[in-house]
């Protein structure tokens, strides 16, 4: 009974608290990082350096209006963020956080479940979150937001193809699609696999930042051509639930980038004997370090690179990073037979 | 007890689902519950142990496909309503006659392929075929399926080629 009902719960529970608080986090750590790039100050009246920034926002989303268009499809209007933020946060079902640690008295393993096609049920999640996209800006009944869906909906199919090609290659190299087992490969051959696979980790980084629509490719919210993108008419909480979907897929690409080519829960060179010593910061330490990591680099680029033109994007997509996908499958498999 | 009431609960939904597909007028709305339908289907595989199968449909028809179908819902159906076909009643009958036709084919399957009693799925929840799902599906795919997977292959090679053929004039 309490390991099959309670145990499960209260890790969901915890999990979910903490990923919404981590993304309410995150939208201030990107002010703050964009500040400093930009030599400005960034939040700094609420709280201690603005370290209360977060609440405030959540207080004035939550007590704003909440508009909805006169002519505007009431109940696709309405799911339309819901459809954004639910796959996002049920991704982290499969993320192993830490290996299995003694709690209480309680062998007790630091992630919900580990299914055995781990891999492959977070990138079909993803790919029903496109509808939130889609549908919110067709249900605005407004042409900015319908223009912009259109354009963000066409980048991720696109993305999602490249970035799906990229995972294959590194299932051939883990052998096995179960979150738990990719990062357990990683410590029987006692390298991360950003060294077995450099280029699927660069393929796999910039479909990344596609997937989550972010800078260099936020073809969808093009402030300067489409007014803000397919959430211009979205108001208040509505809004709000767009806007921490895409922070909270920032954390689930993070999160599988992690676990994928920087060896999860492990401290680097897991087999080395002289490194031993790194042994006391504990695993999920390690696990939150890299997602830090990746989640910074997220916020570097943004504040760097300038945005793509739309048939760039289309092109680098299809012309550029699916054939280098699919070569990188056929050079693994060769070589994986081969070894 | 358990699986049945979720097999039935399951099913209601995907008949329901498949009922407001056709029933609905707004052609957004009814690809939405093609959604949903797929969706429930993939359900109805986890319930069966077919994880593997599940994630596939997922991604492929929910994910996949119907994203294709809501572009082109969403670009030709705007704000105009949906055209009378030249003759409703021979519309109609033509519905009646696939319909008794996939009623008789379900029949020929009852009478003569016979209901038996295949193996229960719920007993095999331990067993090897629910724990290497990929794995076993990948060694029929390969060694005893290998022509049909082929064909199938072939069969949606061919299907691109043609549809870029009419979408492009001039290659």
């Amino acid at each position: 009974m309490i390991d099959t009902y309670l145990i499960p719960l209260i890790k969901i529970l915890f999990v979910l608290n903490a990923t919404l608080i981590a993304v309410t986090y995150m939208v201030l750590l990107e002010r703050k990082v964009i500040a400093w790039v930009q030599v400005r100050l960034g939040p700094m009246r609420v709280g201690p350096y603005g370290i209360l920034q977060p609440i405030a926002d959540a207080v004035k989303l939550i007590l704003k209006e909440d508009i909805t268009p006169a002519r505007a499809d009431k109940w696709v209007f309405t799911a339309a963020p819901i459809i954004v933020m639910v796959p996002a946060l049920i991704t982290f079902a499969v993320i192993p956080f830490g290996g299995t640690v003694n709690l209480f008295g309680r062998e007790m393993p630091l992630y919900i479940t580990d299914i055995n096609v781990g891999l492959l049920y977070i990138v079909s999640v993803a790919s029903i979150g496109v509808y939130g996209i889609i549908l919110g800006g067709w249900a605005s009944n407004s042409k900015f937001p319908l223009l912009a869906s259109l354009r963000a909906s066409a980048q991720l199919i696109s993305y999602e193809v490249a970035v799906t090609m990229t995972l294959v290659s590194l299932i051939i190299t883990a052998g096995s699609l179960s979150m738990v087992k990719i990062v357990e490969a990683q410590l029987t051959s006692g390298l991360w696999f950003i060294f077995v696979q450099p280029v699927a980790f660069v393929l796999f980084f910039i479909g990344g930042l596609a997937e989550t629509n972010r800078a260099p490719f936020d073809m969808a919210e093009a402030e300067q051509e489409l007014t803000g993108g397919f959430h211009t008419e979205y108001s208040g909480m509505r809004f709000a639930l767009f806007f921490l979907a895409e922070y909270a897929n920032m954390i689930v690409v993070s999160s599988v980038a992690t676990t994928l080519f920087l060896g999860g829960w492990l401290r680097p060179f897991p087999n080395l004997e002289a490194l031993s010593f790194l042994g006391f910061v504990p695993g999920w330490m390690w696990f939150l370090l890299k997602t830090f990591v990746f989640l910074y680099i997220f916020l570097w680029v943004r504040a760097t690179l300038p945005r793509y033109r739309y048939d760039q994007l289309m092109r680098l997509g299809w012309k550029v990073l699916i054939p280098i996908a699919i070569a990188n499958v056929v050079v693994t498999g060769i070589v994986k037979v081969l070894l | 007890m358990g699986h049945a009431i979720a097999f039935y609960l399951i099913s209601a939904l995907i008949l329901g689902f498949a009922v407001l597909v056709v029933s609905t007028r707004n052609t957004v709305h009814a690809v939405l519950f093609l959604v949903l339908n797929f969706l429930a289907v993939a359900a109805l595989y986890v319930l069966l142990t077919a994880q593997f199968l599940a994630v596939i449909q997922v991604m492929v028809y929910a994910g996949g496909i119907v994203v294709l179908y809501l572009f082109v819902v969403m670009l030709v159906n705007l704000k105009r309503p949906p055209e009378d076909h030249s003759s409703p009643q021979r519309r109609g009958w033509l519905g009646v006659g696939l319909g008794a036709l996939v009623l008789a084919q379900l029949a020929a399957i009852l009478v003569w392929g016979g209901v038996g009693t295949p193996a229960d799925p719920y007993t095999m929840q331990n067993s090897d075929l629910a724990l290497n799902n990929v794995e076993r599906i990948g060694m029929l795919l390969y060694t005893d399926y290998l022509v049909p997977f082929e064909l199938a292959s072939m069969l949606l090679l061919v299907a691109m080629v043609g549809a870029i053929i009419l979408a492009k004039r001039e290659l």
